[in-house]
């Protein structure tokens, strides 16, 4: 502990030294700085439920937070999470005592801070906000990290087409909201554009205001082990926590499954990793460590970033080598979708 | 009958002292468990619980405890009218939820203006948690199935239905959200920024949470439908002897319990969402059940464990920001409703144990004389 400390200091110290040196940065005008060099920034994190530790999207925010402080050097942040049932208020709270402070830049990981960070942005008009998958709320210290979720999908549902020996995929969505609807189309659209004819079967663990499809491996395991047994070899899972569970009725079947958000091949249960085909990556890490690095750069602007295919925002892995043999088709439909040749609706 | 049941109920009074020295007690034992805790987390437990009371006493906090605790307080309210009847309307979270839904479709449908608008809402509330409850009273009263299973079972449909309402008929996607029509500027329940020191208002909604508290407290207790309510609850037989209809009592409390319920999502709605979407607040009406349980089922006592529970649920992100986990809020809140119902428990046995001696030794005294 004493360790890191004392490189993070170096580190400080030594970000310092750098920034006195280049001539371009000391000339430009930040608000905080006072001539002495900027101040380290202070970077505050709102989770959603769940926080630090979900194994799912928070943690991918947490992993952007972590590489931007040891790679700029930031020793001060505080990472607060959201409760169960909450309202509100309570998050236009959180996000308050995070910008009273003095923490900025701040990022509200989940579109559930919409409403609380539209009144909490316009109190706080110096500080520097970011939302995760929300471009709804848009102002002038706002900036809107969204994904295009569809277009990695569609990738992933042609894998799954090219995969599928059957001709017959499925698709388990944590709970039915319009973000996990996004996944649903893009790789139904995917798996339809390789081959018209293979059979999707769609299945939705939880509606809304029940969220614990999102966390309840049970469910996505009998979810995915009835898609198996009524014919499925693939199954595509954007079920958060849910998604072990999918992993288990696949090796349990022999069967495929595909991963969401990180590269669960290297991040699940080792028991299972080998049934996982391939996943859809969608990299909140990289968009909260480049929002921090703009943020250290003064360089950040307000209003959506889209991280898409052609950003690198939203991908397929290749781990274990299974789609070694499809990649070039892959790729193909990836340049075709990133000049605008193939159009993936989002809904 | 004074058994364990009747005095976790709180329908059996404790008189004079103990009736004071119980929650304290319990509250000091809940503290203690918190700080063992703590400690064993390596956390400083005196500081935390200076943190606490420190954030806790921020203008700003007050308003939020006070509001949260509005929401809580119809929630344990809810709850209680059940609970004085031996009935367990475990339903209450979906009645709210159902109700919170519909009635924020028909408040964004606006068909009236301003305030008639806000009264429309609040009655289609009102409606739809006592008819959602009165679904699990028909059933107990004609099939007799437990309410306790057929609530649950209803509170999982609710959520089904609700969502089908939602995504289908009543809600817009708008990104990543999905949300019923706003309802309209002129039929917001205003806020009054009374406390000194900040902007944030205080829901007026309060008001009705207030009104509800004394009408559950003058029904039951001055009333001859409470008494006739508190007399099935302590004993159905002698409710039917003296002329009760046990089973109109439980279709009419289930309703009016289901209908206090559908309150429960009014100060969200009226007063700071305005409309229904999928964030909003969920599980609130098992909260309520924790809250009258802490409160025994008492007017008093409920908006007490309310405003506990909501200022315990409002330092979560103090904790936070010292770097302790906010699961210790849930153990505290879990610790304070164990230690009542023990310090409740034993106060009932001391006194017992008390009046036999008492008894005794007046007996022997009488003997010797």
């Amino acid at each position: 502990m004493r360790l890191i400390a004392g490189l993070a200091v170096a580190a400080v110290v030594l970000g310092a030294a750098g920034c006195g040196g280049g001539s371009s940065t000391d000339t430009a005008a930040s608000p905080s700085g006072s001539g002495t060099g900027k101040p380290p920034l202070r970077v505050g994190l709102a989770y959603d439920i769940g926080g630090r530790g979900d194994q799912s999207f928070n943690d991918s925010a947490a992993a952007g937070l972590d590489k931007a402080k040891k790679d700029f050097g930031i020793t001060d942040s505080k990472e607060l999470e959201a409760n169960q049932g909450e309202t509100d208020a309570q998050k236009e709270e959180r996000l308050r005592l995070l910008a009273e402070g003095g923490y900025t830049p701040i990022i509200a990981v989940g579109f559930a801070y919409a409403g609380p960070l539209k009144k909490v942005a316009s109190e706080f008009p110096d500080t520097k906000f970011a939302i995760v998958d929300d471009q709804s709320t848009l102002a002038g210290n706002i900036t809107n990290l969204v994904f295009a979720e569809e277009q990695g999908s569609f990738l992933v549902g042609a894998a799954a087409a090219l995969k599928s020996v059957k001709n017959n995929v499925g698709f388990v969505g944590g709970v039915q909201v319009p973000l996990i609807k996004k996944f649903e189309v893009g790789y139904i659209q995917g798996v339809k554009h390789q081959k018209p004819d293979v059979q999707v079967q769609v299945k939705y663990l939880t509606q809304p205001p029940d969220f614990s499809g999102f966390g309840d491996p049970a469910k996505g395991k009998a979810a995915a082990q009835g898609m198996y047994d009524s014919g499925a070899d693939i199954v595509y899972q954007a079920a958060g926590g849910s998604g072990g569970g999918v992993f288990e009725a696949a090796k349990a079947a022999g069967a495929w499954a595909i991963g969401v958000d990180s590269d669960q091949a290297k991040t699940a249960d080792p028991a299972v990793r080998d049934r996982i085909l391939t996943s859809m990556v969608k990299k909140v890490d990289v968009a909260v460590y480049d929002f921090i690095k703009n943020n250290v750069d003064g360089t950040v602007k307000s209003g959506p970033i889209v991280y898409d295919l052609a950003k690198g925002g939203v991908d397929y892995a290749t781990t274990g080598g299974h789609i070694n043999d499809i990649v070039p088709q892959l790729e193909e439909l990836k340049k075709q979708i990133i000049s605008g040749q193939i159009k993936v609706a989002s809904s | 009958m004074n058994t364990f049941l009747n005095r976790l109920m709180g329908r059996v009074k404790l008189g004079g002292l103990l009736a004071v020295a119980a929650p304290i007690l319990a509250i000091v034992f809940a503290m203690l468990i918190t700080s063992v805790v703590l400690i064993a987390a390596g956390k400083p437990a005196l500081d935390t619980f200076g943190w606490l009371i420190d954030n806790g006493s921020q203008p700003r906090s007050i308003v939020n405890i006070v509001n949260l605790g509005t929401t809580y307080y119809l929630a344990a309210v809810a709850v209680a009218i059940g609970f004085r009847m031996n009935l367990f309307n475990i339903g209450v979270d979906g009645q709210y939820r159902l109700a919170a839904l519909i009635s924020a479709a028909v408040g964004g449908a606006a068909v009236l203006p301003g305030v008639l608008n806000i009264v429309l809402v609040v009655v289609v509330a009102v409606a739809v948690g006592g008819l959602w409850a009165a679904i699990a009273g028909f059933l107990k009263v004609r099939r007799g199935v437990s309410e306790v299973i057929s609530t649950i079972m209803l509170n999982a449909i609710a959520t089904a239905f609700g969502s089908w309402l939602l995504i289908e008929h009543f809600g817009t996607v708008n990104g990543n959200a999905i949300a019923t029509t706003p309802i309209p500027d002129n039929a917001h329940v205003p806020a009054a920024a009374i406390v000194p020191g900040t902007q944030l208002g205080i829901n007026t909604f309060v008001i009705v949470a207030i009104v509800v508290g004394i009408a559950y407290a003058v029904v039951l207790s001055r009333t001859r439908f409470g008494f006739n309510l508190r007399a099935t609850g302590r004993s159905e037989p002698a409710a039917v002897a003296s002329g009760v209809s046990v089973k109109k009592m439980v279709l009419i409390t289930m309703i009016l319990s289901g209908g206090a319920a559908g309150l429960i999502g009014m100060p969200e709605l009226l007063g700071s969402s305005f409309t229904y979407n999928t964030n909003f607040p969920a599980g609130l009406g098992f909260t309520g059940i924790a809250v009258a349980l802490l409160g025994r089922n008492n007017a008093v006592g409920m908006a007490i464990g309310a405003l506990l529970f909501s200022f315990l649920d409002t330092s979560s992100d103090i904790l936070q920001l010292h770097d302790i986990s906010p699961e210790i809020v849930k153990i505290m809140q879990g610790a304070i409703v164990l230690s009542v119902i023990i310090a409740y428990e034993l106060a009932h046995r001391y006194r017992l144990v008390a009046e036999q001696r008492r008894v005794s030794r007046e007996l022997l005294e009488g003997a010797a004389a």
